[in-house]
């Protein structure tokens, strides 16, 4: 039977169900990424016309949540807890951590809802994870001039450095496509993941210091507060929060610990999805 | 047929190597698949598992410009064959080479049901490497083909199931220079559907692609293929000419099932 290899070999074919290497995964979803930014583009436009609100929705939600979060922990939260200037710290919080955790469920179904797809058409996988947290990054946009809209109102005086909100906001989509491709090898795995996300994502809303000040609450415990601050979470909304805020200063660990998060999320993420190429549209 | 040089010797070049493949799979009495996808925490795998030997050693060549079919009874494994190749389905022992990354059509129907048709060819096509200006300029093209005419801008999962595997097949070979898979897909289509299928698989032949088609319909696959393989039980049972392999199979209550 080894005649049969070797007329593979002569013919120059690759085998079946082994990955491709990476370098060529990678330039091969590089030249694919028409695809991936067109998909996500049409499922936004797909979201917006089965609601009678359309676009609307994309700011009323998180306008909504803030409203909800400022009215109930506007009333609860202790003093020491109560950060200065609610108002702009719990738009800021909840703005970019929608971004955060729309992107982490989003992408945890990149590849389970998308199975026709990848059963009928041979390209890189990879490519499903980045076009679901793309769809999250394009529903940032009217988002994020909503939010400049209301820390107008709110009474913060504009100023240059309300322009780095939106390189943060770059490096935080890099930290969330590295999150969303772990997420969705590992509910390729065992879907369970999806049900587990919900979760996940409320711890990440209550530790990160949403709503809170964490620095005010934790003043008296300096280890619990060391952990928090290497969350990369809380880093993205305190150097948010710096670059937008009057008088709000992100801890210097945050700036350091945000960039390497991004950048090792993707990494690991962008390595961990690969493996598992093959594995993909496998029928379960 | 134009009768094709004997298919004896490959001299063209090799497009799909099938080297003495077996896919073995496990079910559950509930008629899941058993894999480490779906298995659960305490499920039992003694017991109510059944194996199931699907493919046992089979082993061929199809070259390029070659357009084969595959008959069988149902259960006899041509599905499996053809999820097998397109790196669907891992297989057990042997291996399986290809020249490209194989495109399967089946007959599940859309892609993206929420999106219109003419997206999901842009997408399509998209996702196959085409340039997004081709992509856009095939989209009347192909619906046009495809017969869809004003039904392009509708949502997919309005479609009727032939609309469905109509457009699906028009994305599908709209690439040259590839593999492509047919499972079953052309069996919703009506007549004139399939003459001009059976012209494009013709045309992908020309344009050196390899085309393995999974049929019941015996005419059909006497207009598109050079070559018919006939899969009887998980083994290899014959492999040659269209007419001489149709006919034994036939003889062999092969047309117990009538053509749809």
């Amino acid at each position: 039977m080894t005649d049969l290899a070797a007329v593979a070999e002569r013919a120059g074919l690759t085998l079946v169900g082994t990955r491709p290497r990476f370098s060529h995964y990678l330039s091969d979803a590089a030249h694919r990424i028409p695809f991936a930014a067109t998909l996500a583009w049409y499922r936004v436009q797909a979201s917006l016309q089965r609601n009678r609100l359309g676009l609307l929705w994309i700011v009323l939600r998180p306008m909504l949540m803030s409203l909800v979060y400022g009215v109930v922990f506007g009333f609860i939260l202790s003093s020491a807890a109560r950060p200065q200037n609610f108002v702009p710290f719990l738009l800021i919080g909840v703005f970019t951590i929608d971004f955060f955790t729309n992107s982490l469920s989003s992408g945890s179904r990149a590849i389970t809802s998308n199975v026709r797809l990848v059963q009928s058409l041979g390209f890189p996988r990879v490519l499903l994870p980045f076009a679901s947290t793309m769809e999250q990054a394009i529903r940032m946009v009217p988002t994020t001039v909503l939010l400049y809209v209301l820390l107008l109102i709110s009474g913060e005086p504009p100023r240059w450095s309300w322009l780095l909100y939106v390189p943060i906001l770059l490096l935080l989509w890099l930290f969330n496509l590295g999150v969303a491709m772990i997420a969705a090898r590992v509910s390729v795995h065992a879907r369970d993941l999806q049900q587990v996300i919900p979760i996940i994502n409320r711890i990440v809303f209550y530790a990160s210091g949403v709503f809170l000040s964490i620095d005010g609450l934790l003043q008296g415990a300096p280890w619990p507060f060391r952990i928090v601050q290497l969350l990369p979470t809380y880093d993205f909304l305190e150097i948010a929060r710096d670059v937008l805020m009057m008088g709000h200063a992100a801890p210097t660990v945050a700036w350091i610990a945000a960039p390497i998060w991004a950048v090792i999320a993707f990494a690991f993420g962008l390595i961990y999805f690969w493996q598992a190429e093959t594995r993909y549209g496998i029928d379960s | 047929m134009a009768s094709t040089a004997d298919p004896a010797m490959a001299e063209p070049r090799a497009m799909i190597v099938v080297d003495n493949v077996h896919v073995r799979y496990s079910v559950h009495a509930a008629g899941r698949r058993a894999s480490a996808g779906n298995r659960r925490i305490g499920d039992r795998v003694v017991g109510s598992v059944r194996q199931v030997h699907a493919l046992k050693g089979v082993s061929f060549v199809v070259a390029e410009g070659e357009s084969v079919g595959v008959v069988g009874h149902n259960g006899s494994g041509k599905s499996t064959l053809l999820r097998a190749i397109s790196g669907l389905l891992p297989v057990s022992e042997g291996r399986i080479w290809a020249d490209d990354r194989p495109v399967l059509l089946g007959v599940n129907a859309a892609l993206l049901p929420e999106l219109s048709g003419a997206k999901n060819v842009k997408l399509g096509l998209l996702a196959l490497g085409v340039d997004s200006a081709t992509a856009e300029a095939q989209i009347p093209v192909l619906a046009e083909w495809a017969g869809l005419n004003d039904f392009i801008d509708h949502p997919m999962r309005t479609y009727s199931s032939g609309m469905a595997a109509r457009l699906k097949f028009a994305i599908g070979s709209a690439r040259r220079h590839s593999i492509l898979l047919i499972d079953e897909a052309l069996a919703t289509g009506d007549r004139a559907f399939r003459a001009k299928s059976a012209e494009r698989v013709r045309e992908l032949h020309d344009a050196a692609g390899a085309v393995m088609i999974v049929s019941h319909s015996m005419r059909s696959l006497r207009d598109m293929c050079t070559r018919v393989i006939w899969i009887d039980g998980g083994n290899l049972r014959m492999d040659g000419e269209p007419g001489e392999v149709i006919e034994a199979y036939q003889s062999e209550g092969g047309t117990s099932r009538p053509r749809r």
